[in-house]
């Protein structure tokens, strides 16, 4: 399926547009000349049976309305057509043995066959083609789409992709369709709606699924991917005998089952969602601040998940729980630190443009919404009508101007690094509340609030000396010096950030970071080229125009329209939200999307390769009330999940990349999982919920204070607590999250890199952590088996769930040699920490 | 060496269709299974047999070996000098005094001249901005290329197609083709080093090998591994210890770490045997031995202790602006010297000029221009840059046009990257852009024919380096790319 298209680069002309413009024009004035006369037959003619196929199978990847120019090709305007791409004019009139798009569309070169990846069109299809080229190719269109595709008009875009929706719409903006699963040849090896879509796929392409992976591989596979942490020796033998004493579906079944309701299932699953949400505990950039209450929504995401807090719910808790009503305190506190969402990305703390800093903050607001929950990015919009999606200018300032009239509180003050002001959320006080900021004895309150009060005075009497000095023409820095400023200045905010976590009486108060609506909401003008000082036209509060939802929900004039975004965002019928889950759920079940590039799902991102199933899971999604254990569940029961991993020769020529899900996709750990499965091994893993987090008892201050403090680094690797309550620094990951690819937190990542390098190798090879588990899992084999063999077997099960291969035992032997002490032990249990099959999965 | 069966090992060995370096893929894949089996018997350390594409030859061993390459190569290695967010090749190197004259407008679009002036330099004549002074004194060894231009103008996708030949795939990239034609000269050290690359614009797709072996891709030394950085973030003087950690370990010996390191090797030997094809298992294998091998040379090439003075001071290390970058280029030059094939810097540098073009630009050069001048000096005085390519780009240029009332748009149309040593010619520039430098209209230069004529440098013909995967020849510059003789000595 890779052949021809997907190495093909899309390709801008090389030509100057305008050049292009006039050879085209040309061209085509010629030929509408001498058609004239039957013109209206030959229109006929194009327009039932050319102008359908180009539109269905052609103007995805050839089009200039799309902005898609495959190998520098748009089949889209008259001028396209006949200039051809890279490899020549498309269709020569007269000529369909030199018509090159004849040669696509009839396979006759096995490096362009077109369309790519399916089936040749028809028959009659090629012969209507081959029959309009033959008597002169007409083509009624109009060049009109290039001449205004230039045109950078706010709104027009979007009304143009309105007003020809059925015919260009990008897939992923159509509605979601149902449609009932394709029937399959043979029945049996489909457990599921699922196996339906994927087996009829694999049977088109003369391919068939492969054999479900062992019991052993499955148990291993499915307990890294829905907890996060392997299956011990009990487990594993629990699991072999319910295989054993009733058959595979009952025993995955049980075992899904057990998974999905154990605490670490929030724990793995929620971990997904942090790193979509950018989740971090300081604002990065230049400054780098702590966050010491974002740790408040980590919890939040995790509980969410382990109580299968419906999907639309979770989604419009985030982004306006504040204006929710809540049945009690308890539930008004989880609103509130929900929307952490929109207040824990990074900051450019040190602006000193409190406009300029709004205006970026909005703007990150805009891209997560729009990143996390459509998989597309509104914020390209911020300077030009999106040049690809349906997005305008006016769409972007739409939605800005409800964050605009939204105040967003992380809690900062004014210091040396930063020069932004900003609030906490006040939590409600409740029982049994974690609150690790500290209250201050009613001395050390007093000394703080008198020294805020002499501070204040110092800056009066010295800004009336200076005021005295220069009405006296005497230096007025003599009495208010810049350093003067400065200090106090620095020296009110960090007073300040201690006043703002205790209440009047200074108690510790409990604090999280989110959203409460602006005093006074308002729409805002969009601004040309993004720019602050080139206002235009002022825009209504309002969702991008792609998807009408009838206005059912109007932002009122009194609110800042978030909970309306919401609203509109889990709208059932929205195209976008549901998809977007469902295929973010399937990767991290499959390794790939659906959709492979699951933050991309624009027109410059990848097509799905089931897109029946994809609509057909996020349909029953919303109708299992966005039930996130619902969908888990159905996929890992599917046969497909099931499949084993290996690799067959002939499929992997066919297919390589396994889009057609001939076998399951070999996959790296996540870093958590590794981290977590070393502990684990050891026995040392603390299943526990640490209190709070690092960064909420270091407090509120510069990373770059704290960043490279030993004692941080120690307690990091010396931490036990499962990884996902690692302290996240944006910019200072802990090690093992740096090295194997953990989720860079400043970014919205669906989808995180696997790199292979040394330098994983040298951590495995050298590190303290390494060496403190391979001490504590040699020890614990010592403790449960008592011979030689009797430990590397243990052990050797412990690591990769499966038996250990006689060859195995004896290689181990002869590294372990007679008498091997502690530290041999430990020895041999690093070197199968440091297997790629450890951090591998099958 | 994708496909581990041995009727398709036998296959690429006679295949007629491919060139001889394919045929040495073979080759080179037959001794490493030969070493690894007897590994797995137990009979040797792994130690002489992972590199890829690695001979007899001994670790310093940089001669011409024709039999590598498709003809000579005059770079054996190549720097590139990253310069994120598109810098303005109107500003800095593409000299247009169209552009000058005052509020001038080209069409409905008005132009902003640019606010630095221009003079010629060096024997050549080049014309460079003034912002970049340092620079200036060597011209004479640069090749100016004025007539880029990459398919799209959005960074992510210009980024990865500077990087990989293509905005949409993921795709192995320079570096990592380089590697995988070059093979490494240094068994101790990665082949590909990258440092700071940044983590968004694709992050490690910018320096991924994609389908080629794992082995190929960049090994990152990291923002918070520069020791600049620890300085800047801690105030105090750069911690002494090496940039990368975990570089020793505290318990073994390295003869009982040998013995640890090859148990794991046959074990992953046994689990690559089990799976058949498994790619990420003979990554692991790779960089296990590159790993420990490592631990004896990285410490030192890296601490730049044993610098002189004179030196640091010419890179501008320790003098404010210059510190990041100048302790970026004097480590990049140490690896190079070391052997490295492919070293990448990111330029701390954001060349992303919307708005305050003359502030902003004045003070990424700055941070970049002694640096880059002091990097060509070193090398040409330690006779490394005869075949060395050193490359300085951006992943596309800046319209002449107007922006935000002093700054300028994003230009895939037309730009400037500059090229010095392993073979190019200095002193000149090739191409051009229009009267006012918006579009490349002589001599056009596209990322494609860019990446043959590195490829060609380095002794490559860009239509034969390929990669079998999954039954397709893959390369880096797919179906197109000339290479651009005009530049070549």
């Amino acid at each position: 399926m890779i052949h021809g298209q997907s190495v093909r680069f899309r390709q801008a002309s090389r030509f100057p547009q305008a050049i292009r413009l006039c050879i085209a024009v040309a061209l085509c004035n010629s030929i509408v000349a001498v058609a004239a006369e039957d013109q209206s037959q030959h229109e006929a003619f194009f327009e039932s049976k050319i102008r359908p196929t180009l539109v269905k199978h052609c103007y995805e990847c050839h089009s200039l309305k799309h902005d898609a120019a495959e190998g520098g090709l748009t089949l889209d305007t008259p001028a396209g057509l006949l200039q051809g791409g890279d490899r020549g004019p498309a269709v020569v009139a007269g000529r369909p043995d030199a018509s090159l798009i004849m040669t696509a569309i009839t396979h006759a070169d096995p490096d362009l066959t077109m369309p790519p990846d399916r089936d040749p069109l028809s028959r009659s299809i090629i012969g209507d083609f081959r029959q309009w080229i033959q008597q002169g190719a007409h083509d009624p269109r109009s060049n009109d789409v290039a001449t205004d595709q230039i045109a950078s008009v706010s709104g027009m875009q979007a009304r143009r992709w309105k007003n020809d929706r059925d015919e260009f719409l990008h897939w992923a903006y159509r509605p979601i369709q149902a449609t009932p699963p394709p029937s399959i040849a043979g029945q049996g090896w489909a457990r599921s709606e699922i196996d339906e879509y994927i087996l009829a796929r694999l049977q088109s392409n003369a391919l068939s699924p492969s054999p479900d992976a062992s019991p052993s591989t499955l148990l291993r596979r499915v307990s890294l991917d829905l907890i996060g942490l392997p299956p011990n020796a009990s487990q594993r033998h629990r699991f072999l005998r319910a295989v054993r004493n009733s058959d595979l579906d009952t025993a995955m079944r049980d075992e899904v089952d057990r998974l999905l309701a154990l605490p670490q299932f929030g724990e793995r699953w929620g971990r997904h969602w942090l790193d979509v949400a950018r989740y971090a505990e300081s604002s990065g950039k230049e400054s780098n601040l702590t966050f010491p209450h974002a740790w408040r929504y980590r919890d939040y995401v995790i509980d969410s998940f382990n109580i299968d807090k419906p999907y639309d719910r979770f989604l419009v808790e985030q982004i306006a729980g504040d204006l929710l009503p809540a049945s009690d305190e308890q539930q008004r506190a989880k609103h509130l630190i929900a929307t952490g969402f929109l207040a824990i990305g990074p900051k450019s703390l040190n602006e000193m443009n409190p406009r300029q800093f709004k205006a970026d903050l909005v703007d990150e607001q805009i891209d997560t919404v729009s990143r996390s929950i459509l998989a597309t990015s509104l914020a390209c919009a911020r300077c030009h009508d999106h040049k690809s999606d349906p997005f305008s200018m006016e769409d972007y300032y739409a939605v800005a101007g409800v964050f605009y009239s939204t105040d967003t509180r992380f809690g900062s003050s004014i210091g040396p690094e930063s020069q932004i002001d900003s609030d906490f959320i006040r939590l409600p006080t409740l029982p049994q509340q974690s609150i690790p900021n500290h209250s201050f004895s009613e001395r050390e309150f007093t000394k703080l609030i008198s020294k805020v009060g002499e501070l204040k005075w110092e800056k009066r009497l010295r800004m009336a000396q200076a005021f005295w000095a220069r009405w006296t023409g005497k230096e007025p820095g003599m009495y208010y010096s810049l350093q003067d400023a400065l200090r106090i200045r620095w020296s009110l905010g960090n007073l300040d950030a201690k006043l703002k976590t205790v209440d009047d009486d200074g108690q510790a108060l409990p604090l999280a970071m989110g959203t409460v609506d602006g005093r006074a909401p308002r729409n805002v003008a969009v601004l040309r080229r993004g720019e602050l000082s080139m206002p235009g036209d002022i825009v209504p509060r309002g969702f991008p125009a792609f998807y009408d939802s009838g206005h059912r929900y109007v932002v009122p004039e009194n609110q800042s329209g978030r909970l309306e975004l919401a609203r509109w965002l889990t709208d059932p019928a929205h195209p976008l939200t549901a998809r977007v889950i469902v295929n973010r759920i399937w990767q991290h079940l499959f390794g790939e999307g659906l959709v492979r590039t699951v933050d991309n799902f624009g027109s410059d991102g990848q097509t799905p390769s089931h897109p029946a199933l994809l609509d057909h899971l996020a349909t029953q999604f919303v109708a299992h009330d966005w039930s996130i254990k619902w969908l888990v569940r159905e996929i890992a029961l599917s046969r497909s999940y099931r499949q084993s991993s290996d690799y067959r020769d002939q499929a992997f020529q066919q297919d390589p990349e396994n889009r057609l899900l001939w076998r399951a996709n070999k996959r790296r750990l996540d870093a958590e999982v590794i981290r977590d499965g070393m502990l684990a091994l050891a026995h040392r893993l603390d299943f526990c919920r640490p209190d709070a987090s690092l960064v909420a008892n270091i407090g509120n201050r510069p990373v770059s204070i704290i960043g490279f403090d030993k004692r941080v680094a120690a307690d990091l690797d010396g931490s036990r607590y499962r990884s996902v309550y690692l302290p996240v620094i944006r910019d200072r990951l802990p090690d093992a999250m740096e090295l194997f690819d953990g989720a860079e937190p400043s970014l919205v990542t669906g989808k995180r890199q696997t790199t292979n390098v040394p330098l994983q190798s040298l951590y495995l090879l050298n590190s303290e952590f390494l060496m403190q588990q391979s001490d504590a899992l040699a020890a614990r084999i010592q403790r449960y088996a008592r011979s030689q063999t009797d430990r590397i077997t243990l052990v050797i099960e412990l690591c990769f769930c499966r038996a250990a291969e006689p060859d195995e035992i004896r290689i181990a032997k002869q590294f372990l040699g007679k008498q091997p002490d502690v530290r041999r032990w430990s020895e041999y249990c690093q070197a199968l920490l440091c297997t790629a099959e450890f951090r591998n999965l099958d | 060496m994708n496909i581990p069966n041995l009727s398709n090992e036998l296959q690429h060995t006679v295949s007629p269709a491919r060139t001889h370096l394919a045929v040495r893929d073979g080759d080179a894949l037959i001794s490493r299974r030969t070493a690894l089996q007897s590994v797995a018997a137990g009979l040797a350390s792994i130690a002489t047999t992972t590199l890829l594409h690695q001979q007899s030859a001994s670790a310093s061993d940089v001669t011409e070996s024709p039999d590598k390459t498709h003809h000579r190569a005059t770079a054996k290695r190549v720097l590139f000098l990253c310069m994120r967010g598109g810098p303005s090749h109107v500003d800095l190197f593409d000299h247009k005094p169209h552009l000058q004259s005052v509020g001038s407008a080209q069409g409905n679009r008005r132009l902003l001249p640019s606010p630095f002036k221009f003079s010629r330099h060096g024997d050549s004549g080049l014309w460079l901005s003034e912002v970049q002074p340092h620079l200036a004194r060597h011209v004479d060894d640069v090749c100016m290329i004025h007539s880029m231009h990459t398919d799209l103008p959005n960074h992510p996708q210009a980024f990865g197609q500077m990087h990989t030949g293509s905005f949409q795939f993921v795709r192995p990239s320079l570096g990592a083709w380089t590697l995988y034609g070059l093979g490494s000269e240094n068994e101790n050290l990665p082949g590909f080093v990258t440092i700071n690359p940044p983590a968004d614009f694709g992050g490690a797709r910018n320096y991924g090998s994609a389908f080629l072996p794992a082995i190929c891709q960049g090994t990152k030394i990291g923002a918070g591994q520069i020791p600049a950085l620890y300085k800047n973030l801690l105030r105090k003087e750069a911690s002494k210890t090496p940039p990368l950690p975990h570089l020793s370990n505290t318990r073994m010996t390295p003869g009982q770490q040998r013995e640890q390191v090859d148990l794991v090797a046959r074990m992953n030997q046994a689990k690559l045997r089990r799976d058949h094809y498994n790619p990420e298992v003979q990554g692991a294998i790779d960089s296990m031995e590159l790993a420990f091998r490592m631990q004896r040379d990285v410490p030192d090439v890296l601490d730049l202790a044993d610098e002189s003075k004179e030196t640091l001071d010419a890179y501008g290390i320790d003098q404010g602006p210059t510190d990041t970058f100048g302790r970026q280029c004097l480590m990049a030059r140490r690896l190079i010297e070391a052997g490295v094939r492919f070293v990448e810097v990111t330029a701390p540098a954001n060349w992303d000029h919307h708005r305050l073009l003359k502030t902003q630009l004045t003070s990424a050069c700055e941070t970049t221009d002694q640096p880059t001048a002091a990097l060509l000096q070193d090398l040409k005085s330690r006779g490394l840059l005869q075949d060395t390519l050193v490359i300085w780009a951006g992943e596309f240029g800046r319209t002449p046009f107007v922006q935000s009332f002093d700054g300028r748009d994003h230009n895939n149309q037309g730009y400037t990257i500059w090229m010095a040593g392993g073979g190019v010619k200095g002193g000149i520039t090739y191409g051009e852009t229009d009267e006012f430098g918006e579009k490349a209209v002589v001599d056009r230069v596209h990322i494609h024919d860019w990446h043959a004529t590195i490829l060609h440098l380095l002794g490559f013909d860009h239509t034969k380096l390929t990669y079998n995967y999954a039954g397709r020849d893959f390369r880096l510059t797919d179906v197109h790319g000339e290479v651009v003789y005009g530049i070549i000595a």
